[in-house]
C-alpha cells in the first residue's frame, strides 16, 4: 500500500536523525530563553508551546528514523493535551485579568512575603 | 531537494521562534508564532508525518493562535511591555540560555546517536490506517483518558471564565 506519492519525495535525503535533534534542542532553549526573559504572561505561555512543540519535533524525527510509529502516535497525544491545556491556561489568564486588570509577571507579587 | 527544504524550514522555525520572543507587540508574537508552527509542520511532512502535519496546522494553527490572538485583542495590553528589563532578569535569562548552549555543544561532541541511512528504514508515520491500528488497539485506553482529559478541560473552563453570583471576590 503506497499511501501518498509524496512519500517518494524523502527518497534519498542526506539530513541526518542528529540534524532534528540539533533543531529541536534549538527550539527549545529559543522557548526557553522567551519564557526567562518575558514580562507579558501571554508571551510567556506563546513560549512554552513553543517548548511543546520542540519536544514533538525530536519525537516525530525519532519516529521516522527508527520505522516505528509509536512517538507519531505521542505527538498525537502531545497535541490533544496541549490543545486542552491552552484552553485551560487562557481561561486563567482571562480570570486574573479580570480581577488584577494586568497580565504583566512584575505585577502579580501577591503571594511575595 | 528536501536537504534544501529542511533547511530552509529549520530557517523558517527558528528565525520566527526568535521572533516571538523579541517582538515588543504580543500580536506580532503570536503572528511569528503561527508562522513557526507552519515551519514545522512542513517538517512533519518531511518526516513522512502527513496526518501529524494537518494536525498540527488544524489545531495548533487554527485553534490554538485563534484563541492567542481573541486572547491579546479582547486583553488589550498597550502594546505588551512597558518597563525595560532589569539587568539581574537580562543576566539570569543569558545564563540560563547560556547552560543551555553548553548542554547543546556537548550534545553535538559526546551525544550523537547512531542512525541507519532513512532511505532504508521503512516509513510507517504516512499511513492513515497504521494510526488508526495503533489507536484503537495499543492506544485505547489512553485515548479514552484523553478524551476524559478534554471533557474536564472544558468543564473547566467554564467553572474559571463563569462570574458565580454570591461569591466575595479576594483581592
Amino acid at each position: 500500500m503506497s499511501p501518498l506519492p509524496l512519500a517518494t519525495l524523502s527518497g534519498s535525503f542526506a539530513v541526518t536523525l542528529n540534524a532534528y535533534l540539533y533543531l529541536a534542542a534549538v527550539l527549545f532553549a529559543v522557548g526557553f530563553f522567551g519564557v526567562l526573559l518575558r514580562k507579558n504572561t501571554l508571551v510567556i505561555y506563546m513560549c512554552l508551546e513553543l517548548m511543546l512543540v520542540a519536544s514533538t519535533v525530536a519525537l516525530v524525527a525519532f519516529s521516522r528514523y527508527n520505522g516505528v510509529l509509536d512517538g507519531d502516535v505521542f505527538v498525537f497525544f502531545i497535541l490533544t493535551v496541549a490543545a486542552a491545556e491552552v484552553a485551560v491556561g487562557l481561561a486563567i489568564i482571562v480570570a486574573l485579568f479580570r480581577r488584577r486588570q494586568t497580565v504583566q509577571v512584575e505585577e502579580l507579587n501577591a503571594l511575595k512575603n | 531537494m528536501s536537504d534544501l527544504l529542511f533547511h530552509l524550514f529549520a530557517l523558517l522555525v527558528v528565525a520566527c521562534a526568535l521572533g516571538v520572543v523579541f517582538n515588543k507587540n504580543a500580536v506580532a508574537s503570536a503572528l511569528c508564532f503561527l508562522l513557526s508552527l507552519v515551519g514545522v509542520a512542513g517538517l512533519f511532512v518531511l518526516l513522512d508525518a502527513f496526518l501529524l502535519a494537518v494536525l498540527l496546522v488544524l489545531v495548533y494553527a487554527g485553534a490554538v493562535v485563534a484563541l492567542f490572538l481573541f486572547i491579546i485583542m479582547l486583553l488589550d495590553m498597550q502594546g505588551g511591555d512597558r518597563k525595560r528589563f532589569t539587568k539581574s532578569t537580562i543576566l539570569s535569562s543569558t545564563v540560563a540560555a547560556g547552560l543551555l548552549v553548553t548542554g547543546l555543544v556537548s550534545f553535538a561532541t559526546h551525544g550523537l546517536v547512531e542512525t541507519a541511512d532513512p532511505a532504508t528504514v521503512k516509513i510507517v508515520g504516512s499511513s492513515l490506517r497504521a494510526y488508526a491500528e495503533q489507536l484503537f488497539t495499543v492506544y485505547l485506553l489512553p485515548v479514552q483518558i484523553v478524551g476524559f482529559l478534554l471533557l474536564i478541560a472544558m468543564l473547566g473552563v467554564i467553572v474559571l471564565s463563569k462570574k458565580f453570583e454570591g461569591l466575595e471576590d479576594v483581592k
